[in-house]
């Protein structure tokens, strides 16, 4: 059992609520949250420390302009925040998140982490045709209905990891039928309880609904299956890494906006990578021909070995690619099939190391001929 | 893939300092016979090798890529075997998942006193290679 908070509001006005109310109180400082930024419907991640200006925040818009975890990173890389601050987190934004900190990319101190049970994200694309306002209504009506909203980006629709490890408190919306009318936030620790002590609301001790999680772990399940077969069926060899990665541009997006690759040089944007006149002779007496640059499958095979350990399959590098190469359906299952021989799955505990830099003697014992 | 009796592959194999590299040295001072199909790149550990050197050496045409290092307790540094092991499972996994041909890679401890066991991989993993055909990738222009 775990405590619980609920508000009797609604839920979209109750964070915001309690939000105001932490800020009010001194509870926290800052406010780290999406917030509408103009009113054609764009959303951006900021800091709020004016009560007065949470009435923009969208905590829970099923938006995600850059994965917040990456921004928590360079937020807190040189030194914690020193006065306490609550961020509101998609899980898979907090689970990259936690991959960084294990990398020693930022620091937890003073910052609270509120989360929810995600129902998955539009491609950022929806926000720049104007769709997503538009797409609004329609995605909440799924969520309370416990369904998957057809306008989610892929890998939300097969997300099976949609409720938040580590965080301090946890809203849950999934499948209310009466999120208009309340608001319900699970305070999963010491920090989660003291935060919400005072705030106006029902205290109770309560559980999750295991069953409606279940109902749609499966339908994402089905949707998971369907994702994968479609990338069986391209990527067949060397010819179907060309036909699957043949059209990308080299711009490297997907490495800019990936919550793992946290490297200040890249390897693949070092001077290594360059090809200087005398790679280009070798390599054409073998081939007869060559693209320039060359290098192109190596980049995307390459970043696979290098971060897909840690992939938290938030889907942002299918967001950027402007070639529409499914980049993040590829990572997430090629880095599924990496993290299940070790039972890892990332971000799920800070305490947790990463396995490609510890061992245990007695194992893989297979693996040598 | 071209199969055919005159196909030597060209294997591309990182050898340890202290145990693999010795072991072949072993083996041609033992005059044993193995085929002239492995072109070794000295490393320190098999730990040094990051996966991108076998992505590279695998894109670049290469037909097969042997990583060979000590025995697992007996690492001149302790534990590097050991991360090398995993590393290796993983990159396998990986190349088998994306849809290549993991069977174009291999891991094989071979310790300084064992020139038989080198001579031995060496054979075999050539031999399987040759079943294999040449690598695809050897030609593709893009890449």
């Amino acid at each position: 059992m775990t405590k619980a908070l609920r508000i009797n509001e609604s839920t979209e006005k109750g964070i915001i609520e309690f939000l105001k109310f932490l800020l009010e109180k001194g509870k926290v400082k800052a406010v780290f949250s999406l917030k509408k930024i103009s009113d054609n419907g764009a959303v951006a991640y900021s800091l709020i420390t004016d009560p007065d200006e949470l009435k923009d925040a969208v905590p829970f818009y099923p938006l995600m302009p850059v994965n917040a975890g990456k921004l928590l990173s360079r937020f807190t890389l040189k030194e914690g925040t020193r006065k306490p601050v609550i961020a509101v987190l998609k899980p898979c934004e907090l689970r990259g998140f936690v991959e960084l900190l294990k990398r020693e990319q930022g620091s937890l101190e003073n910052l609270y982490i509120i989360s929810s049970i995600c129902c998955g994200v539009f491609p950022s694309k929806t926000e720049v045709d104007g769709n997503a306002e538009k797409n609004l209504s329609k995605y909440w009506d799924t969520v309370k209905k416990g369904e998957i909203s057809p306008d989610i980006r892929s890998v939300c629709k097969a997300c099976e990891e949609f409720i938040p490890y580590t965080a301090d408190l946890t809203v849950d919306y999934l499948g209310n039928n009466d999120i208009d009318k309340k608001c319900l936030i699970y305070l999963n620790n010491k920090n989660g309880e003291d935060l919400a002590k005072d705030m106006k609301g029902d205290f109770s001790e309560k559980e999750l609904d295991r069953k409606k999680i279940d109902k749609i772990k499966e339908k994402r399940l089905a949707e998971k299956k369907k994702l994968y077969d479609k990338i069986d069926s391209k990527m067949k060899g060397i010819d179907g890494l060309v036909n699957v990665f043949g059209r990308c541009i080299g711009c490297h997006g997907c490495s800019k906006v990936c919550p793992i690759c946290y490297c200040k040089l890249c390897e693949f944007e070092s001077p290594d990578s360059e090809y200087s006149p005398s790679n280009y002779e070798t390599e054409l007496r073998k081939r007869g021909g060559l693209k320039v640059p060359p290098g192109t499958i190596y980049y995307h095979l390459g970043r696979i070995t290098h971060i897909g350990i840690s992939c938290v399959a938030c889907g942002q590098c299918n967001d950027v690619c402007p070639v529409e190469i499914p980049v993040a359906d590829i990572f997430k299952k090629v880095g599924e099939s990496i993290q299940k021989m070790f039972d890892y799955i990332p971000g799920k505990d800070l305490e947790e190391e990463i396995p490609l830099v510890t061992f245990k003697q007695e194992e893989f014992a297979e693996v040598e001929e | 893939m071209v199969k055919n009796d005159d196909f030597m592959p060209r294997i591309l194999a990182f050898l340890c300092n202290w145990c693999s590299y010795a072991g072949a040295d072993l083996a041609g001072t033992s005059r044993l016979k193995y085929p002239a199909s492995i072109l070794p790149i000295r490393v320190m550990c098999s730990s040094r090798v990051d996966p991108l050197f076998v992505l590279r050496a695998y894109l670049g045409g290469a037909d097969g890529v042997l990583v060979a290092g000590c025995h697992p307790g007996d690492c001149h540094y302790q534990e590097g075997n050991y991360y090398t092991r995993r590393r290796f499972a993983a990159l396998k996994k990986i190349v088998e998942t994306i849809g290549l041909d993991s069977d174009r890679l291999r891991l094989s401890w071979v310790s300084a006193s064992e020139g038989q066991k080198y001579a031995k991989v060496a054979t075999e993993f050539t031999n399987k290679i040759k079943e294999l055909g040449e690598n695809s990738a050897k030609t593709k222009i893009f890449l």
